[in-house]
């Protein structure tokens, strides 16, 4: 059996909500598909404003290591996320970067992908918080590691439903944009 | 019905562990990184109608759990390495006193403040012998969440039967990462209720005579029997005494207890060691990088094993002995400066040459690090 095997890393910035977008992903994975994941996050003084950094694997199989060396796939939501971990990209790999927050300037042995996530947000939706589940739409359009489906439960499950229409929205949104450079 | 699948923190682990042992009171002052062990437990205990305090200090937390054993409950506390130093003077007490009771160390990195975001295991050697005086302590490990949890309840299980303090030493990365966890069923773990005396009211009860099989039954504290209760070394009514033959058999007593029951507390498992010429030992969050060597080397064909101690105190000899003898090369994975790795080496003699794979930076010591020491010690070159 092929062990089917993603190494994901979210970073951005304390506040953006990408260890929770992380959280949700493998919840997703492990509640609703059956599949092993192992979520951790870079643990030091990073409250709202400093860098953050997510780390989820996810596999059909017992995972061992918890961290990751070499993301196949590194999403950066700022420039100094993006500087700090774009090094770290697995040759080959994908990196999601928002538009906004993130200037390429590296060269990258990576398929780069700009997207206007932020903008899109704000201008659709009016709300930057629900920027984190506009990621992982995007991030689930392009590679489908988990089933639209299975991340609307763990919303469902996990947020007062006052604030399922903003999620559902913002999950939209990002599973069309990045659907539209899925493999 | 189905079994309940959850998505948790180890921290988390633990206190439903805790929970599902019986846990009646908690009492603790929170720290980096066992907070969400007291952040949980602040949630879940009350809507059980337990009691969660959280105290001033670790001092006063450790002394409140002592406190609430002897009146007959289950009791936790959760800490790392800063407020573990603080509860050795009472944890002595509860070892003196012999007074059931759950410690839990989710290490950072040390002395002092320290490192309190990052990993260690550099309180493997404070756990056995933090607190002063000849005594026997029982502490556990794990490596990942169905085992945090499991541990847990063995946990409160051993501190009823043998009436000792038991240290869970987790890490931070155990701690913090999140992994699935399938909670057990009702009744699929055994659990060990308090073991009380049968004796009535106006019945003289003795709490420090034990019975033929070595066991102390308690009288819930404040309750029917009038009996003392102290740190200082005692007759069975519990009274202070200085004479030589007793202090003697109290001291052995508490000693023995643990070390003539070694077999039936130690929990390890092991990985392809039937024919492994390169063993390696390891615990907690080490443990999973050291898995991960075994299973990438054995791929390859390279007869090599792992020897995973979920006890580490009292450490079980007997077993790493067996586990060795036929190995050309034995290693110690942790991430301190060697502090197992010295009881793996007097267990082995000279039997074997030991060594030490370690990392003390902080960081997580993962597949590679050990690879390339490996290399080294199998003379394969850098």
């Amino acid at each position: 059996m092929e062990i089917t095997r993603y190494r994901i890393i979210f970073s951005g910035s304390g506040g953006q909500g990408l260890v929770s977008a992380a959280i949700i992903l493998a919840e997703a994975a492990v509640l609703h598909e059956n599949l092993e994941a192992v979520q951790s996050q870079s643990y030091g003084a990073a409250a709202r404003g400093g860098a953050t950094r997510a780390d989820v694997i996810i596999a059909d199989g017992p995972i061992n290591m918890p961290k990751i060396a070499q993301p196949g796939i590194l999403i950066c939501m700022t420039q100094e996320a993006y500087n700090k971990f774009s090094g770290l990209i697995r040759p080959g790999g994908l990196l999601i970067s928002d538009k906004k927050f993130v200037k390429i300037t590296q060269r990258v042995d990576a398929r780069q992908i700009e997207l206007p996530l932020y903008q899109t947000v704000v201008e659709e939706i009016g709300n930057p918080v629900v920027l984190n589940i506009c990621v992982l739409g995007a991030l689930i359009g392009m590679r489908g590691i988990v089933k639209k489906g299975s991340v609307e439960k763990v919303l469902a499950d996990k947020f007062p439903p006052a604030f399922m229409a903003g999620n559902q929205m913002a999950l939209d949104i990002g599973f069309e944009m990045g659907f539209d450079y899925a493999q | 019905m189905a079994k309940k699948i959850t998505f948790v923190q180890g921290n988390e682990a633990c206190a439903l562990g805790a929970m599902y042992a019986g846990l009646d009171f908690y009492a603790g002052y929170p720290i980096t990184p066992s907070t969400e062990i007291a952040e949980t437990l602040a949630v879940t205990m009350p809507a059980a109608g337990k009691k969660f305090i959280q105290m001033e200090d670790e001092i006063s937390s450790m002394c409140a759990i002592i406190g609430a054993s002897l009146t007959g409950n289950k009791v936790l506390t959760a800490t790392s390495g800063p407020g573990f130093s603080l509860m050795q003077e009472a944890l002595g007490y509860a070892v003196m006193a012999e007074i059931p009771c759950v410690v839990v160390n989710v290490q950072r990195g040390g002395p002092s403040t320290g490192n309190p975001t990052h990993v260690s295991q550099g309180d493997v050697n404070q756990a056995r012998w933090g607190t002063h005086g000849d005594h026997s302590i029982v502490a556990l490990s794990a490596s990942n969440h169905q085992d945090v949890f499991r541990m847990t309840v063995e946990a409160f299980n051993i501190a009823e039967i043998y009436r000792t303090p038991v240290i869970l030493l987790f890490d931070e990365v155990i701690g913090h990462m999140r992994e699935k966890l399938i909670v057990p069923e009702e009744g699929e773990i055994p659990l060990v209720a308090r073991l009380r005396t049968s004796l009535k009211e106006g019945v003289n009860y003795h709490p420090y005579l034990p019975r033929e099989d070595g066991r102390l039954p308690m009288s819930d504290f404040g309750d029917v029997h009038r009996f003392n209760v102290t740190g200082l070394y005692h007759d069975m009514w519990g009274f202070p005494t200085d004479k030589p033959e007793l202090v003697q058999d109290l001291l052995r007593h508490q000693i023995n207890k643990i070390e003539n029951n070694v077999h039936k507390m130690t929990f390890y498992k092991s990985y392809f060691l039937e024919d492994a010429r390169t063993v390696l030992i390891s615990y907690g969050s080490a443990a999973r990088s050291a898995l991960s060597v075994v299973k990438q080397r054995r791929n390859r064909g390279e007869s090599i094993g792992l020897l995973e101690l979920n006890t580490i105190w009292p450490f079980p000899a007997e077993l790493v002995r067996e586990c060795t003898q036929h190995a050309d090369l034995v290693a110690v994975v942790e991430m301190n400066v060697g502090q197992l790795t010295q009881s793996v080496r007097l267990a082995v003699g000279d039997q074997q040459e030991v060594h030490l794979i370690n990392r003390v930076d902080g960081q997580m010591i993962i597949d590679k690090d050990i690879k390339k020491i490996l290399r080294i010690l199998q003379g394969r070159g850098i």
